[in-house]
C-alpha cells in the first residue's frame, strides 16, 4: 500500500507552497483544468441535465447493487472470464499473485489505475520477483522516479521538462548520455519506442476499469494513449481490477456517464480509446489474451453503503473536484498523503484508512462549494467532508483550542441576545477603528488570517440582524 | 467466502435480505429494455449534416478524412495518401470481405499483407463497422476478420468507413449491434473487444502539452466511402423534430 504521510498534511502542504517546481507546474496547469472542462461543458447544452441523469444511475445501482454485481459476474463468466470476489487488499494483492504466477509471468505491464495504488500490487509483485512495468506515461515516469502520482488523471502533471529529461537520461543508460531532446516530442518519442518492447515481452497485463457492465458481463477503460489497450491485447492473460461501485446495469447507463466523464476530466468530448472487453479471446480471432480475470475488490466499500457516506460511491474518478479546488490547487497532490489527492480524496482517504489518520484532509477545506458545482454525479463533497468533522468532534480527535473555541462560541450562539449584544459590540468597535482605512492589515487574536491578507473592516449600518430588525420596522 | 461476505454487507448496508424475486426480475426487465437517456440534440440531423458532424469531429481530434466515390477509389487513395506522407508502399489490412474484394491490380507497387499487427508494421488498413457523428467515433469490434491490434500497433492507421455505417448517437450503434451481431461464445452479441476510436493515440502527461502518436497510432486516416443514394430531403419540420433532445424512457422503479 502507497505509504501513508496523510498525519503530516500540515507539514506536506507547507513544503509543497515553497516547492518552486511544484508552483511552476501548478501555475502552468491550473487554467488548462479549468479552461478545457468549462469549454467542453459549454459545447453540450445537455450537461446540466446528464449530471442529474448520471447522478440517478449510479444512486439507482448502489441501492441494487447486491443483484447488479452478480448480474456481471455470471456474464463474465459466460464470456469465459473468471472474477475473483477480493473482501480486502490482501485478498486481491493475493489473487494477483496467484494468477500472475499460474501464467508463469516473469514481467507484467499495467495500465492506469488508481485501485493498483490501493493495493500496492507493484510492490507486491515486486517482492515476489515479477516485475510491474507501468506503460502510461506519467505513470511510467513516477516508477522510474519511485514517486506515487499526485494527481488521479494526470499522475505527473507535477513535474517540468527538465524533470522527465533527468530521469529518462538515467534511467535509459544503453542510448548514448549525449543525446538531445530539442522538443516534447524526443521525450514521447523515446519512451514509445522503450515501452513498445515491454508491451511485446509481457505475460500478464494489468488494467483498471472505469465501469464494469451487468448486461453484458464488459470492463469499460477510458485512456487516451493506447497503453491500456496494449496492455490488455497483446499478453496472453488479462487481469482487470476494479472496485466494486463501478458496476453500472446497461450499456445506455454507461453510455450516459461516458458523456459526462471525459469532459469533466480533460476537456475531451469523448476520450480517444474508450475499450469494452468481455472474456477470452474467441474462436478464430488473430489477436486477445486467452484468459481473462476480473479482480473485483471491496475494501472498505461495502461499509458505505446505508451511511451518509454512500454518496461518495457514485464518484467516477474524473478529476474536476481536484481541478477545480483551491486548496490542491496550491498544495497539489502529494501533501494529502494517500492514493486519492483534493476533495474526493478528502472524503474517500478517511473511509478507507480512518479518519484518526487522515483527519486533516477533511479539514483542509474552505467549503467554497466548486468541486460539488462540477462534480458530474453531484457528490455533496462539502456536506460529507462536514460529516468527517462531525465524526472527527465526537471521537475527540479535534484539537483542545479548537474544541475550546467551538465550545465558547456555541455557549453563546445557544443564547440569542447575549449573542447578538456581543456581535454588536464587536461590529461597531471593528467599524469605528476601520474608519476610513476599510481594512485592517493586522488583528489580536486572528494573527494567522491577517499574515497573508487583509480583514475586511465591516460596513457602517451595523448587524445583519439589526439592518434585518430595521427594514422589518419601516416595513419593507 | 469473500463474495458471501461482500453480498452480506451491501444488504446489511442496504438494510435488507436478497432481493425478492420480483423486484429482481423488474431489474432483469430493466437490463432486457436498456432504456436510453437523454441523447443530446446535436446528433439530430438531417443525413447530409450528420455525415459533415462526423467529419468535423473527426477533424477536430486530428483525424484525417477523404472522401470516396467507391471501393474500387481505395488502392489508388492509399498511394497517394501514404506517398504525401513520406511513407513506404506497405501495409498490413484485416481479412476483411470488403478489403479482400477491392481489385488492387491499378496499384502494383502496393504492398499488402493481410493478418493481425507486428512490431515494425508502418501502416494498417482496418475496417471500421461503424461511425458515430455525435463525436467522430469509430466503432471497431474484434472479430476474426478484424483484429485489435491493426487499431494499436502501427504509427499510420488508415480506417475504410461506409457513410452508410454513420450513426448519430452511440444509442443507435448499440441497438445495431445487439440486432446485427452474435457471438460465437456466448450467443449473445458483445465481441471480446469492442474499441471506440476517437482521433490518434495522444498524451499530454509531459507538462500538460498534448503530443500526437503515445502508444497507438500517430495518424488516423478515414476513407469514407459515399455509398448512400442521394438521401431524401428531410423537410424543415422532420428535422426541426429530430434536433429536439430525446428524453430518455422512464426510469424504472427503484431509480
Amino acid at each position: 500500500m502507497v505509504h501513508l504521510t496523510s498525519p503530516a498534511f500540515k507539514e506536506n502542504a507547507t513544503r509543497a507552497l515553497a516547492d518552486p517546481g511544484l508552483q511552476k507546474a501548478l501555475a502552468r496547469t491550473k487554467p488548462q483544468f479549468h479552461g478545457k472542462r468549462a469549454k467542453a461543458v459549454a459545447g453540450l447544452p445537455e450537461f446540466e441535465q446528464l449530471r442529474e441523469i448520471g447522478k440517478n444511475i449510479k444512486n439507482h445501482t448502489l441501492a441494487n447493487l447486491d443483484f447488479y454485481l452478480e448480474r456481471y459476474a455470471a456474464k463474465v463468466e459466460e464470456a469465459g472470464g473468471k472474477v475473483h470476489w477480493c473482501s480486502t487488499a490482501d485478498e486481491a494483492r493475493a489473487a494477483v499473485l496467484r494468477i500472475c504466477r499460474d501464467a508463469g509471468a516473469k514481467t507484467v505491464t499495467k495500465g492506469k489505475s488508481m485501485i493498483s495504488e490501493e493495493l500496492g500490487i507493484n510492490d507486491h509483485l515486486e517482492s515476489h520477483g515479477i516485475t510491474p512495468v507501468e506503460t502510461d506515461l506519467g505513470e511510467y515516469i513516477l516508477q522510474l522516479r519511485k514517486e506515487p502520482p499526485s494527481h488521479i488523471i494526470g499522475p505527473a502533471f507535477h513535474l517540468n521538462r527538465e524533470d522527465w529529461e533527468e530521469s529518462f537520461r538515467e534511467s535509459h543508460t544503453d542510448l548514448d548520455p549525449k543525446r538531445v531532446f530539442t522538443e516534447r516530442r524526443d521525450i514521447l518519442t523515446e519512451a514509445r519506442t522503450k515501452l513498445r518492447s515491454r508491451f511485446l515481452a509481457a505475460d500478464v497485463g494489468i488494467t483498471g476499469a472505469n465501469f464494469l457492465i451487468a448486461e453484458t458481463g464488459s470492463s469499460v477503460i477510458v485512456t487516451n494513449e493506447g497503453n491500456g489497450d496494449l496492455t490488455q491485447t497483446l499478453p496472453k492473460v488479462h487481469i482487470a481490477l476494479a472496485s466494486i461501485e463501478k458496476v453500472v446495469p446497461t450499456l445506455e447507463d454507461a453510455t450516459s456517464l461516458l458523456r459526462l466523464l471525459a469532459r469533466s476530466a480533460t476537456g475531451q468530448d469523448f476520450s480517444v480509446y474508450t475499450t469494452f472487453s468481455t472474456g477470452v479471446r474467441r474462436q478464430g480471432d488473430l489477436d486477445g489474451p486467452e484468459e481473462y480475470h476480473v479482480v473485483l475488490i471491496d475494501n472498505g466499500r461495502s461499509n458505505m453503503i446505508g451511511t451518509e457516506f454512500q454518496e461518495m460511491l457514485r464518484c467516477i474518478r474524473c478529476a474536476a473536484c481536484m481541478n477545480h479546488c483551491p486548496v490542491y490547487g496550491v498544495t497539489g497532490g502529494h501533501a494529502y498523503g494517500w492514493v486519492y489527492p483534493g476533495p474526493m480524496g478528502s472524503v474517500l482517504t478517511p473511509t478507507l484508512v480512518g479518519v484518526d489518520k487522515a483527519g486533516h484532509l477533511p479539514n483542509a477545506s474552505t467549503f467554497c462549494g466548486r468541486c460539488e458545482s462540477v462534480c458530474p454525479v453531484k457528490i455533496p463533497l462539502p456536506k460529507l467532508m462536514r460529516h468527517w468533522r462531525e465524526r472527527e468532534f465526537e471521537r475527540h480527535l479535534t484539537p483542545g483550542t479548537v474544541r475550546t473555541n467551538l465550545g465558547l462560541w456555541a455557549w453563546f450562539a445557544k443564547r440569542p441576545a447575549m449573542y447578538r449584544a456581543a456581535t454588536r459590540l464587536g461590529i461597531g468597535a471593528l467599524s469605528l477603528l476601520g474608519k476610513g482605512k476599510g481594512k485592517f492589515g493586522w488583528m489580536p487574536l486572528a494573527e494567522g488570517w491577517t499574515r497573508g491578507r487583509d480583514l475586511p473592516a465591516p460596513e457602517p449600518g451595523g448587524t445583519f440582524m439589526a439592518r434585518y430588525a430595521k427594514t422589518r420596522r419601516n416595513g419593507r | 467466502m469473500s463474495k458471501d461476505a461482500i453480498l452480506g454487507a451491501i444488504r446489511r448496508g442496504l438494510k435488507r435480505g436478497p432481493l425478492p424475486a420480483d423486484q429482481a426480475a423488474m431489474l432483469e426487465g430493466r437490463i432486457a429494455a436498456h432504456p436510453r437517456h437523454l441523447i443530446p440534440a446535436r446528433s439530430r440531423l438531417p443525413r447530409p449534416e450528420q455525415i459533415a458532424l462526423f467529419i468535423k469531429n473527426v477533424e477536430k481530434e486530428f483525424g484525417t478524412v477523404e472522401r470516396i466515390a467507391d471501393v474500387s477509389a481505395v488502392p489508388a487513395a492509399i498511394t497517394d495518401y501514404l506517398a504525401a506522407q513520406n511513407l513506404p508502399a506497405r501495409l498490413v489490412m484485416a481479412p476483411h470481405p470488403e478489403l479482400e474484394a477491392i481489385d488492387w491490380s491499378s496499384r502494383p507497387l502496393l504492398a499488402r499483407e493481410t493478418r493481425r499487427a507486428q512490431d515494425g508494421d508502418l501502416v494498417s488498413l482496418q475496417h471500421a463497422w461503424a461511425g458515430v457523428a455525435e463525436t467522430g467515433t469509430l466503432f471497431f469490434p474484434s472479430d476474426p476478420v478484424r483484429p485489435a491490434t491493426l487499431n494499436l500497433l502501427p504509427e499510420t492507421e488508415i480506417v475504410l468507413l461506409r457513410a452508410s455505417a454513420i450513426v448519430g448517437a452511440y444509442e443507435e450503434a448499440w441497438d445495431r449491434l445487439r440486432a446485427e451481431r452474435k457471438d460465437p461464445l456466448t450467443g449473445g452479441w458483445m465481441p471480446r473487444n469492442l474499441m471506440l476510436v476517437t482521433g490518434p493515440s495522444r498524451s499530454a502527461d509531459i507538462e500538460q502539452t498534448l503530443e500526437l502518436g503515445a502508444h497507438g497510432p500517430r495518424r488516423l486516416h478515414i476513407l469514407l466511402v459515399e455509398d448512400e443514394a442521394a438521401p431524401r430531403e428531410m423537410s424543415r419540420a422532420e428535422a426541426r423534430a429530430q434536433a429536439t433532445a430525446q428524453p430518455g424512457t422512464p426510469a424504472t422503479p427503484g431509480d
